[in-house]
């Protein structure tokens, strides 16, 4: 690094256009557009016999009325099931528009295309869908139990089924290493569903140019290039004809992953067929009943372990609800399964999950992915152990930690990346005295026992988790250097807020030696960068990041060749600062990158001053070789990719003190402790507002978020006045420190971040409530009702005031 | 999530918006503050033919302090109410519980009397009302009436307003002398409506021994239910009043349902825990009066 | 159709709507200014909130009908027409106030009206100030931040911000009974 702008807090240059009204979101573009609207299924589980629109044609202003019937060659056909598995014995998607049976509340039916979304809406309600009401199956454990199908060929609802199995060092099984130990106990925990609930929705527009025949879709995304592929492959169109814009996206946390939605390909169907531009915004209602949700599962769990609580052996099995289809395969069940063990080491381990289909919203990755349940399961593990044994809650864990000299670290299993699970750096035992001090872990009894006296109930709890971040295949970067000194960086993922503009900016300005101002970044264009995965699993940072640097290492290589030659230099004594290439040590002797990029692209025309610097006459070549030598490039552009040999793993422990009150149950949050450990900061000031927000999402489904169905498959609380996420007044203020372990796996030695907030929340508030209470909680979230109810229930103890 | 079409009617004076309402029928709905209505309208859970928008009667934004207790007009915003240190000083309760209603903004458009005419059990000033034992004066062509409390929230969503009928004002009545209010709650998130919810209104003789003690409750039954516990609580001080019998005097007139966010059972019992806090509270602040 | 007119951001503007057209639709697509975001449609999360004769209220819960012959300000009005941004905006920026901008305008047009009726809030008035606004990503810790760091700043630069935020003197209550009394 040559400057100090990596790890710097540097402002985020996004900021100036969000704070005046000039950022641009999917719904504020192509205002003449078309505007689309679906009629969505009110039933669970029902057979389509009729759908009439003879009502809905009189509607003024309305375009198209769209139904499955409709769609051509593989439009008609089920979406892709993004991510196989061979555990995944029965993978199910869903069609872009219902074929026959529809199979849960809010799948698509019908597309109506109209003038607005007013119209088009008055248009949905006149249509008339004749449906056959069937049985439908709601619950995990019912399902999983149920004769009734949500799919007709999947017996049992069981979508996929998977074991995985660590024998202990010894060769014992993990059964067998539970029954030999000195202790065993065995629980049960439950985990609700609940949603990434980005701020603004899904959206679609796209653009047919008839006379091009090429189509430009902009996509609320969290990965435009593979929207990309899906829709040329679904429309049949050339890939070279289809280009993809994320434009700015509010907020992502997974949902956005997900691809393609039906609208994403509907819509630029609906564009081409009209010749016309189409635009879709999902509304609220929609986004509830219609994207995707995730969190639930149920986990049985045996433990066995030894007197000073080393675990032994522990088998756990996972019903993971699945919804009604699984589109991005089993990714969630398969992180839950391979991130439980945390950043513990222990004798034994068997996993055994079976994914379900229930008729209700499929669940899909949200934000942690499935390691809120694996630390859950894992963390309530370590407390019940804690209790048993009658010690320090971090005496448990810190006896089971993986040591600093163990690493890299190999659990044994399978990652979500196909690749092993592999731990290369951390820090665990620091981690855990960083945050025992914040916290004030140790001082803690004290204060308690003054709080009682008070009459007043308080607790604390922890919880730690490590986490794979940065999972391949690959990112690619590209940086051009312009002939007016300006570094134009490209990449091809997305961003939904984490400040990539800011970020990668800062990294390209270090490994070039330029000032910050001079460079400018855009994601998720295709246009601009064709070949991308997409922005998920903590992986934009440590893949693009990486990219970035590499190429610009590339782009800075051939600028010192260049100006070498021009200065008459070794490339080996020049340095690039302030955007100008200098020979070290003597400072008169410079060159401007702008210069250098003139003379890296050979021109016959001059259209202005600086480039009639690099015409033929103007001398600056040599008659030896051709003006563009062998093996080079015009222009000063580099392209690189990084694509890791495996995942890094990021690590954390949080801490909280909770109050619950005596006489109405309300629990309030008092201290929220984090310590964090994702390698090398970029910008300290953007890591600490990506905790700061999972957090926040942590505590809403520790406390408040729970997606409710009834019976009948009806989600009973699909809107932001029933399903509760914190405000303001609801999220604790979060303490932090950082510990930087950096990874040796990547030139810039840094860990994903943005999901590691959310990720231990429910473990930490569960366990502080515990401490409060003396009550088992094993269910979360959890309401004051419910604390209520575990109060009555607890034996021993009476409820105040009835 | 957009509304349905309706026929708009923007009258320009207290009587074109009467003749309106009476030509709409039961096909009609108000527009004041819209804060309930509108959300509604966008999720086409209701449909009217035809919206008179009241919002050009600025008649109707008046709050006047009378010697009996408050007039508040229907178009008076929460927050005016809310923000009226005249107010205030009459009827204390008012800006106790507007403070409880939704979120500042939401205070900044929604109105009082348009709260009181959606009447949800589960909103603060249905209760206010019904505690105080207040009245809302509710026109037609040629006809003014005004309704008690007590026979105006005659179920969930339901009133004694008639089809066409339009709401024009609420009165609060003014505290008794040496009497004081106080407003408890409890609500999953700030600003949510409440799980259950107390008004509660202490009056003392000059000896300082309670004479009257009343409640009203939210989210605890279908309507405000108003609950006497004069006698439950005693003729005495209140360092000594029986404020635990009172809680249960309230738990046994409720009838609280489960929903999604809590147990009937938990509703019951924070019934008693906020009746003791609320009543306690009330008697504090006459003891100060 | 209703031909309304509306001063937005302090300049008059006209536009032909439907009864029905809520007044963050009329903002958004009739007069083009996008900034103001639709989050929920019920009212709930905030993004939508515009300064209605200078007070905060939910577009998304307002007709465009309704609020003819007001004043609107958006966040595409609070800067100065210089293009400086407000001391709120300024706060936001230095304080990381944001993270995908959605919800941003609706806390920068509350924000604004909080500071000016309280220059000097608490901590505690500052969350109540802001808790009808959902935000998903910040966890509100930086929001907070970014009030308290507005608030000095216009106590530093008193001249600064007073865009965007005209104070209107609520109408004089008449008195008078509504209607007839006769009973």
């Amino acid at each position: 690094m040559t400057t100090k702008l990596f790890g710097e807090p540097v402002r985020r240059r996004e900021d100036p256009r969000l704070l005046t009204g000039r950022g641009l979101y999917l719904d504020d573009l192509a205002p003449g557009a078309l505007q689309a609207a679906f009629v969505r299924s009110p039933h669970a589980h029902a057979r389509i016999r009729d759908i009439d629109v003879s009502a809905a044609i009189e509607v003024d202003g309305l375009v198209a009325i769209y139904t499955w019937e409709d769609l051509p060659g593989a439009l008609a056909e089920p979406l892709p099931l993004l991510i196989p598995h061979p555990a995944l014995t029965h993978g199910r998607t869903a069609y872009p528009l219902a074929r026959e049976i529809v199979r849960h509340v809010g799948e698509p039916v019908v597309m109506v295309v109209a003038r607005d979304r007013y119209l088009a809406e008055d248009a949905c309600a006149l249509i008339e869908v004749d449906y056959e009401i069937l049985k439908p199956v709601v619950g995990v454990e019912e399902a999983a139990q149920s004769a009734q199908l949500v799919h007709a060929d999947v017996p049992g609802n069981v979508g996929a089924h998977l074991v995985q199995e660590v024998p202990s060092t010894a060769g014992l099984g993990a059964r067998e290493a539970i029954d030999a130990a000195p202790h065993t106990l065995a629980f049960r925990l439950d985990i609700e569903r609940s949603a990434s609930m980005p701020l603004e929705g899904r959206g679609v527009h796209a653009r047919w140019d008839a006379d091009d025949r090429s189509l430009r879709v902009h996509s609320s995304t969290q990965t435009s290039t593979s929207v990309r592929m899906a829709i040329a492959a679904k429309l049949g169109l050339p890939l070279p004809k289809v280009e993809v814009v994320a434009p700015d996206v509010g907020g992502g946390f997974g949902v956005k992953i997900v691809h393609p939605w039906p609208e994403e390909i509907l819509v630029p169907w609906a564009a081409i067929t009209l010749g016309r531009e189409v635009k879709w915004t999902e509304d609220r209602r929609e986004h509830f009943v219609s994207s995707a949700h995730e969190r639930a599962q149920v986990q049985s769990v045996r433990v066995g372990f030894d007197d000073e609580g080393r675990i032994l052996g522990l088998d756990v099995e996972i019903l993971h609800d699945h919804g009604a289809y699984t589109p991005y395969g089993i990714i969630v069940p398969i992180i839950t399964s391979t991130q439980l063990l945390g950043p513990y080491k222990i004798g034994a381990y068997r996993v055994e999950f079976s994914s379900i289909y229930t008729n209700t919203v499929q669940v899909t990755p949200y934000r942690g992915a499935g390691r809120p349940q694996a630390v859950f399961c894992m963390e309530r593990t370590m407390d019940h152990i804690a209790e048993h044994l009658g010690i320090d809650r971090t005496a448990v864990r810190a006896a089971n930690f993986v040591q600093p000299d163990e690493f890299p670290y190999d659990q044994g299993l399978i990652f979500q990346d196909g690749r092993p699970l592999i731990y290369d750096s951390g820090d665990y035992p620091e981690s855990l005295r960083l945050l025992k001090e914040l916290i004030g872990w140790d001082d803690f009894p004290g204060l308690k026992a003054r709080a009682a006296a008070e009459g007043r109930a308080i607790g604390i709890g922890i919880g730690c988790y490590v986490e794979g971040t940065g999972v391949g295949p690959y990112e690619g970067g590209h940086v051009q250097i312009t002939s007016d000194g300006r570094v134009h960086v490209s990449t091809g993922l997305t961003s939904q807020g984490q400040g990539h503009e800011t970020v990668f900016a800062q990294i390209a300005a270090a490994e070039l030696g330029v000032p910050l101002e001079r460079v400018s970044v855009v994601t998720g264009d295709t246009r601009r960068f064709g070949y991308a995965v997409g922005t998920f699993a903590s992986r934009a940072a440590v893949m693009s990041g990486n990219a970035i640097a590499l190429a610009c290492r590339k782009v800075k290589e051939k600028a010192l060749r260049i100006a070498a030659e021009a200065l008459e230099a070794d490339p080996r004594d020049l340095e690039i600062v302030d955007g100008e290439v200098r020979v070290v040590g003597a400072p008169g002797s410079a060159i401007p990158l702008a210069t250098v990029a003139v003379l890296s692209n050979p021109l016959r025309y001059a259209f202005d001053a600086e480039a009639a610097r690099a015409t033929q006459f103007a001398g600056a070549s040599s008659f030896d070789r051709p003006p563009v030598a062998e093996g080079e490039e015009p222009g000063l552009e580099g392209r690189d990719y990084y694509s890791p040999i495996r995942s890094t793993f990021a690590s954390g422990m949080h801490a909280a003190i909770v109050e619950t009150d005596p006489l109405t149950a309300e629990i309030r949050i008092l201290r929220y402790a984090v310590v964090h450990d994702c390698g090398n900061l970029i910008n300290p000031m953007i890591v600490e507002g990506q905790i700061h927000g999972g957090v926040a999402q942590g505590v809403g489904g520790a406390l408040y978020e729970k997606m409710v169905y009834d019976g009948h498959g009806q989600l009973l609380n699909a809107s932001f006045m029933d399903f509760l996420m914190p405000y303001a007044t609801e999220v604790p203020f979060v303490e932090t420190a950082h510990l930087q372990t950096p990874s040796p796996l990547n030139p810039l030695g840094i860990k994903g971040a943005g999901e590691a907030g959310v990720i231990p929340v429910s473990a930490v508030i569960a366990s502080a409530i515990e401490d409060a209470e003396g009550i088992r909680i094993d269910r979360m979230p959890i309401s004051p009702s419910d604390l209520f109810d575990l109060r009555r229930a607890a034996p021993g103890r009476s409820t105040a005031g009835t | 999530m957009k509304p349905p079409p309706f026929e708009y009617h923007a009258p320009r004076s207290l009587g074109e918006a009467l003749d309106a309402l009476a030509g709409a029928g039961e096909h009609g709905k108000v527009l004041a503050g819209g804060q309930s209505l509108i959300p509604l309208l966008n999720m086409r859970l209701v449909a009217p033919a035809h919206l008179v928008d009241i919002n050009r009667l600025a008649e109707l934004a008046a709050v006047d302090v009378e010697p009996g207790g408050v007039r508040v007009g229907a178009l008076a915003r929460h927050a005016a109410v809310e923000r009226s240190g005249e107010v205030a000083a009459a009827q204390p309760l008012l800006r106790q519980a507007l403070r409880l209603v939704a979120h500042p903004v939401i205070r900044n458009r929604g109105t009082v009397v348009g709260s009181l005419a959606h009447a949800d059990p589960a909103a603060e000033l249905p209760a206010v009302l019904a505690l105080l034992k207040g009245s809302i004066r509710l026109a037609r062509p040629g006809a003014v009436r005004d309704v008690a409390a007590e026979d105006f929230f005659t179920g969930p969503l339901e009133s004694a307003m008639d089809p066409g009928e339009l709401a024009v004002s609420a009165f609060f009545p003014a505290p008794p002398p040496r009497s004081g209010t106080a407003f408890r709650e409890v609500a999953r998130r700030h600003g949510d409506y409440a799980l259950a919810g107390i008004a509660a209104l202490v009056a003392l003789d000059d000896e300082e021994r309670i004479t009257s003690a009343t409640v009203a409750c939210v989210s605890l039954g279908p309507v405000p239910v108003l609950v006497d516990v004069t006698e439950a609580v005693g003729h005495r001080p209140p360092e000594s009043a029986d404020w635990a019998s009172a809680a249960r005097a309230v738990q046994d007139r409720i009838e609280p349902e489960a929903d999604i966010h809590a147990t009937a059972a938990y509703r019951r019992h924070l019934a008693g825990v906020l009746t003791e806090q609320a009543l306690r509270d009330a008697a504090r602040e006459a003891v100060g009066a | 159709m209703h031909e309304i007119t509306l001063t937005v951001n302090g300049v008059v503007r006209q536009a032909s709507v439907p009864a029905r057209r809520l007044l963050s639709d009329c903002l958004r697509h009739d007069l083009g200014l996008t900034g103001t975001h639709v989050g929920c449609e019920h009212g709930v999360c905030g993004c939508c909130t515009v300064l209605l004769d200078g007070e905060p209220v939910r577009s998304c819960l307002t007709f465009a009908v309704t609020v003819d012959g007001h004043d609107v300000t958006t966040v595409e009005g609070l800067a100065d027409p210089d293009g400086t941004l407000s001391p709120v905006q300024r706060a936001f920026a230095e304080c990381h106030g944001l993270q995908c901008g959605f919800c941003t305008p609706g806390f920068l047009c509350t924000v604004t009206a909080l500071l000016r009726d309280n220059p000097a809030p608490s901590d505690e008035e500052v969350l109540e100030g802001i808790s009808g606004n959902l935000c998903r990503c910040t966890g509100y810790q930086n929001i907070v931040k970014s009030v308290h760091r507005a608030a000095e700043i216009m106590a530093e630069e008193p001249w600064a911000g007073a865009a965007g935020s005209p104070r209107v003197v609520p109408e004089d209550p008449r008195a008078g009974e509504a209607g007839d009394t006769s009973r």
